[in-house]
């Protein structure tokens, strides 16, 4: 259910991406089904069981006891029959107090296996989820990290895979196959024993028939796998399109092509049936035919001791033991199945671990910067650290004699020759120069793919610059400490994506410790508290699903409201508004001037309307910037920007 | 709801019924061969009797091949039966879909739909295929292993009768007390899958807001808690294995002991001791089975239940009788219109419309985020049934119209546009599937997609993806318009259709429509005040309510949210526009 889930978010989420702005070097992987290089992952996952090793080799000696009491059940049967009970048929007087000894040694071994069977479980589950709660934490940890560069590079779905899929495969081949093979392979050794020690020759005759056996079911096993990879593509493509036809669902019915839809529905469901039912017809066979092959062994092994027994040519081989070896036969191809079963398993499962090693081995973003923001203010003319909220901000280095340094933040933000590409060799930014006056509201307007969203992203260094220097209030970007230069921009996007919980907290994710009041207050600045009051819990209400119950319009003006109590010294507006009436705009707009109120304000936008009033736009074409100025001034220049408000030129 | 479900067996009852019957006739040879292999160590390798060996063996052969054929036949015809149960239960589903209208969709949401057309029907699959043969295998095999048990002797079977109910009772005791806290824990999971979805989808938010530490802790308080529920409903499901193992050591022994007492007594062979340990294996593995099918279907009775929703479902807008098979002109009448998604006269979203539009006319439709714009066009073509008064198409109720030729003659787009995969052509066919090339081409011509159609390198034969993401979407917008042209609409209503194409493109197609489609009634609604302004009417709407109707000018001078909407959007750039 999740898988199918996430593949559906994953397209959503191809749909949601602009084409252009972000280059999506995207190598969907497809799931292979063995891993590439099986050793060095087996060797990094036992270092995530070494941890647990003195746990692990009280399971194996554990798992040992368990394996003697199943073999010992089989081979105690021939003991009982051979050695307690066909003498006492032949004694006047049969005293069972031999038997009744050697029966409680045999409960006393049950119960020792039992025992040993529960606990082995026991701690096995524990260490196995103890295991997976850490490679998640590391998982998620480790992502956190991670720079915007791989979350844009690559499949949503994929990544989310790695997590559910991947974790899941793991969990089952540390809690269930590692354990059941050993005691597989246990089993087998102890049974194989116990059969060379009854008759050589019997013992031949199982290996071949197991042999066979296991060439049998391999044969199978390779048909029904050749009909799965069918049975899967076909529900592939019939599961894609349902998906596809009922997401269009309303489109369907307003062009009344209901019949039509079904038809190809139907011929695709056809397929899927034809090669589901060969495929299940196969795979369903395996369990019958193995187990009449079992009795088949059975027959075989019967007649052939019964021949030796009878003819006495090889001395030794009683009634008992025949009986015994029987038992054993059954207890012998149980365990050989089940191993050649579990390779499988683990195969997927070390598929799995190298997919979650990964993403562990994915470099971190990395980050020298050194300066620190910090709250300031003014002492005797002098700027000061303040231990409180100021509305003003300065930025604190140390310097190497051990000094502090702090600089007043103003929001000047220059750009100097900056280029930049997402991929190397493909640039999207050429000689960028621009120079954002402290309380200045800057705009970028521009086609798609011209580079707007590219700037903003590497102001808040979401992406570092190949060539030039971006300054920050006189400091190089780079020195400044990743968070703390995020912690002074406030960025409000055009996907908004909200968390699951309730209003208030989503927007008191701006600032974690903002009052019931503050949050209220940017939202009422936001013009979004209306339509809160007008929700069913008001600021309780719960959302879900990236807020899927609010209209695009809203969720916007809720991360307006987001952005708003946070309260940051520079904001970054990228296409913040698109999804809102012109009305609410200009109310929103007239709220959020007032906040930002002499600090430096990016705006993105391409309704014209929103960008009017900046003190300078900038025209983006192609990354370079190719007019600026004021609105006033772009449009008596009479260049691409004129053309744009006139309409004569198609901005998308 | 089993009787809903099972009536999508249909062909495949033969083969549905055939599975138990072979799994029958399975379980009877496998419950004979221990038997025969008793005969076989008594009269043949106890006695010393090669001839008996070979007999016996040979009888075995017989069985084993039976069991094989009967095997193989058994789930043959469970594969055939359980596959085109979900064919058809796919195929009940997915016609009953269509046969929603909009509120049944909105009910379910399309996501969820999805989940039960795939998922859901994936595990009614697994189970009603679990039902048919291993279902109908266990009981059968604990009913005749017992029987056969007590063929051989009564007293030993009392020992594994003993035990039944209470390996039954420890084995669903485990499943009641571990089986809830399962499902608290796959609700957590849930939790922490949908912690990572937002993460990843946000990451920009969450790295703007350095709120990287919060995140990772939120985290780790989930994976806490699924590390304790999982460990301890798993602690409680490692039971299971060492009961079950108790419980064949406590009959062997038990069997041992009596069976020793009987045999010394002569009363019992040995080789029937070896025979009533096996008969004894296969009770208790058949109640295993039982208790893990009982867990199997507990599971897949949730999404059995899901499915049942959808195909119990009744459409609610549907053809009256005698519909009215065409539809005259384009006018339009409101009449006292009340309309709630949820039909509940105090949540209204419109209140009392009155509307008059005649056939030919252009009307725009303006009004803030939230003012009901979509929902009113969205009654013309009976998308929704109006909650109170009635709206008149051609002069005839929409209520009285067969759906298809109301829905043909009044064409829509959509403000969600979708496109499908296919080429353009196909496409476009989707308003008129005997539409000619030319007739293709002109009507993108009039949309304005022609020109961008011409410059890709395919043509009208480009391929678009799913959704139309390798279109722009300004494009993606014309084409949609192209699409419903196609229809020969007597009325077409665009709901922000042209939110993204630039203004001199739209006063293209506005442009187009005066020309090509005179006769056609033409519905706007937009944000931009420009692409309404020309219109023979505009209507404003405010919270649900038509708050004014009237020209460009009437509406400039008499209301008050037209004339702020207006100069909000041509503040300094009066008199720049077209």
């Amino acid at each position: 259910m999740e898988n199918n889930k996430e593949r559906k978010n994953g397209n959503e989420d191809l749909k949601g991406r602009r084409p252009g702005e972000i280059k999506p070097g995207k190598g969907v992987k497809v799931k292979g089904r063995g891993p590439r290089n099986g050793k060095k992952t087996m060797k990094r996952l036992m270092s995530y069981l070494a941890e647990y090793k003195f746990r692990l080799i009280s399971v194996m000696a554990l798992i040992l006891i368990s394996s003697i009491g199943t073999v010992a059940s089989s081979v105690f049967l021939g003991v009982l029959i051979d050695d307690y009970i066909l003498p006492l048929t032949k004694v006047e007087n049969p005293v069972f107090t031999g038997l009744l000894k050697i029966l409680s040694v045999m409960a006393c071994i049950y119960a020792a296996g039992a025992l040993a069977t529960l606990l082995f479980n026991r701690i096995m589950v524990v260490v196995a989820q103890r295991i997976l709660k850490n490679v998640r934490d590391d998982m998620f940890s480790h992502m956190q990290n991670l720079s915007i560069k791989y979350f844009d590079t690559n499949n949503y779905g994929d990544i989310m895979s790695r997590y559910t899929n991947d974790t899941d495969t793991l969990r089952q081949m540390i809690a269930q196959t590692i354990p059941q093979m050993f005691s597989s392979v246990m089993t087998i050794t102890v049974v194989l024993g116990a059969m060379i020690y009854i008759s050589i020759p019997m013992t031949l005759v199982i290996l071949i028939t197991v042999l066979v056996m296991l060439r049998i079911s391999g044969m199978i096993g390779e048909k029904a796998g050749f009909f799965f990879v069918k049975q899967q593509k076909s529900l592939g493509e019939l599961n894609g399109y349902i998906e596809e036809m009922v997401s269009g669902q309303k489109v369907i019915k307003v062009f009344c092509r209901e019949e039509q839809i079904i038809e190809d529905f139907d011929s695709l469901n056809e397929e899927l049936c034809k090669n589901a039912t060969s495929a299940n017809k196969i795979s369903f066979m395996m369990m019958p035919v193995m187990a009449s092959l079992g009795n088949l062994q059975y027959v075989i092994v019967a007649i052939v001791g019964g021949l030796l027994a009878i003819s006495g040519a090889v001395g030794g081989l009683t009634l008992g033991s025949i009986a015994a070896f029987l038992q054993l036969t059954k207890n012998f191809a149980m365990p050989v199945n089940q191993v050649a079963q579990q390779v499988n398993n683990i195969a997927m499962a070390l598929a799995g671990a190298e997919r979650i090693f990964e993403l562990l081995d994915e470099p971190e973003e990395n980050d020298e910067g050194r300066v620190v923001l910090t709250d300031a203010c003014y002492k005797d003319g002098e700027l000061c650290e303040a231990d409180r909220r100021t509305d003003m901000w300065a930025w604190k280095e140390i310097l190497d004699d051990g000094s502090v340094r702090l600089t007043e933040l103003k929001g000047d933000v220059r750009f100097l020759d900056v280029d930049f590409g997402y991929e190397e060799g493909k640039e999207v930014l050429h000689g960028i120069n621009l120079y954002a006056e402290p309380g200045h509201k800057i705009a970028f307007v521009g086609a798609t793919g011209a580079g707007k969203t590219t700037i903003t992203n590497l102001i808040n260094r979401f992406y570092d610059i190949s060539e030039g220097t971006i300054l920050y209030d006189g400091i190089d970007i780079k020195n400044i400490k990743k968070s703390e230069l995020r912690r002074s921009l406030g960025i409000v996007l055009q996907d908004t994506n909200l968390f699951t919980g309730t209003v208030m907290e989503n927007i008191r994710y701006g600032r974690l410790s903002a009052s019931d009041e503050e949050v209220i207050e940017a939202a009422r600045l936001a013009n979004a508290h209306d339509f809160i009051m007008r929700l069913p819990e008001g600021y309780n209400t719960v959302l879900e699903g990236d807020g899927a119950n609010l209209s695009q319009g809203q969720r916007q003006l809720l991360a307006i409201a987001r952005a708003a109590v946070n309260d940051p010294p520079v904001m970054i507006m990228d296409e913040a508004t698109s999804s809102i009436d012109t009305r609410t705009e200009a109310i929103v707009q007239r709220g959020m001037d007032r906040l930002m109120n002499n600090r430096t304000v990016f705006v993105i936008a391409h309704r014209l309307s929103t960008v009017m009033n900046a003190d300078v736009i900038m025209v983006l074409e192609d990354g370079r910037i190719i007019e600026r100025g004021s609105h006033e001034k772009l449009i008596k220049e009479k260049g691409k920007y004129y053309q744009l408000y006139t309409g004569a030129f198609e901005l998308e | 709801m089993i009787k809903t479900l099972a009536g999508c067996v249909r062909e495949y009852k033969f083969p549905a019924i055939m599975s138990p019957v072979f799994v029958t006739l399975e379980v009877i040879m496998d419950v004979l061969i221990p038997l025969v292999m008793a005969k076989l160590i008594d009269f043949g390798i106890d006695a010393g009797d090669m001839n008996a060996v070979m007999k016996y063996g040979m009888i075995l052969v017989l069985c084993a091949v039976l069991t094989m054929t009967f095997g193989v036949a058994s789930s043959t015809v469970a594969s055939v039966a359980s596959v085109g149960f979900a064919k058809n239960l796919r195929k009940d589903m997915f016609d009953n879909v269509q046969r929603f209208s909009f509120s049944n969709i909105d009910k379910f949401s399309a996501a969820s739909i999805i989940t039960r057309l795939t998922t859901d029907v994936n595990n009614v699959q697994n189970a009603f295929m679990m039902i048919i043969r291993i279902a109908a295998r266990c009981p059968l095999m604990l009913v005749f292993s017992v029987v056969m048990a007590l063929s051989i002797n009564v007293k030993i079977t009392m020992v594994f009768i003993a035990v039944i109910p209470v390996l039954t009772v420890i084995l669903f005791g485990i499943i009641k007390i571990a089986f809830p806290m399962f499902e608290k824990v796959f609700k957590t999971y849930d939790k922490l899958n949908n912690v990572v979805r937002e993460n990843i989808r946000g990451v920009r938010v969450v790295k703007a807001y350095v709120r990287e530490d919060y995140e990772i802790s939120k985290f780790k308080v989930i994976s806490d808690k699924i590390f304790r529920d999982f460990s301890q409903a798993e602690k409680v499901v490692a039971f299971n294995a060492p009961v079950m193992q108790l419980a064949v050591y406590t009959c062997m022994i038990g069997a041992s002991w009596l069976g020793a007492k009987l045999i010394v007594g002569g009363s019992l062979t040995t080789g029937e001791l070896v025979s009533i340990i096996t008969y004894a294996m296969q009770i208790l593995m058949s109640l295993m089975m039982l208790s893990m099918i009982f867990v199997m279907l507990t599971l897949a009775r949730a999404s059995a239940e899901r499915d049942y929703e959808i195909l119990i479902e009744k459409p609610d807008i549907a053809d009256g009788d005698n519909p009215v098979t065409e539809v005259a002109d384009g006018s339009i009448e409101f009449r006292n219109v009340d309309f709630s998604y949820a039909g509940d006269m105090d949540k209204l979203c419109l209140s009392n419309v009155n509307l008059e539009i005649k056939s030919g006319e252009v009307v725009g439709i303006v009004g803030g985020t939230g003012s009901s714009k979509s929902t009113l066009v969205q009654l013309i073509p009976r998308l929704y049934d109006v909650t109170g008064g009635e709206i008149l198409v051609g002069g005839v109720n929409v209520k009285d119209y067969d759906m298809h030729a109301l829905r043909n003659s009044v064409s829509m787009v959509l403000q969600k546009n979708v496109l499908f995969s296919g080429t353009v052509n196909e496409n476009m066919r989707w308003g008129d599937p005997d539409a000619s090339e030319e007739e293709i081409i002109k009507a993108c011509e009039t949309a304005q997609a022609g020109e961008f159609i011409r410059e890709f390198p395919k043509g009208y034969e480009t391929y678009i993806d799913q959704g139309g993401t390798n279109v722009s979407g300004g494009q993606r917008q014309r084409l949609c318009i192209a699409r419903a042209l196609l229809k020969k609409p007597k009325i077409i209503i665009m709901d922000d259709s042209t939110s993204a194409v630039d203004t001199a493109t739209d006063s293209k197609i506005r442009k187009a429509f005066r020309e090509d489609l005179p006769d056609t009634t033409k519905i706007i609604i937009a944000q931009r005040i420009s692409s309404v302004e020309h219109a023979d009417k505009i209507i404003v709407l405010e919270g649900g309510m038509i708050n004014g109707i009237g020209t460009h000018e009437e509406l400039l001078e008499s209301n008050e949210i037209y004339r702020e909407a207006y100069t909000s959007q041509m503040k300094g750039g009066m008199g720049l526009g077209e």
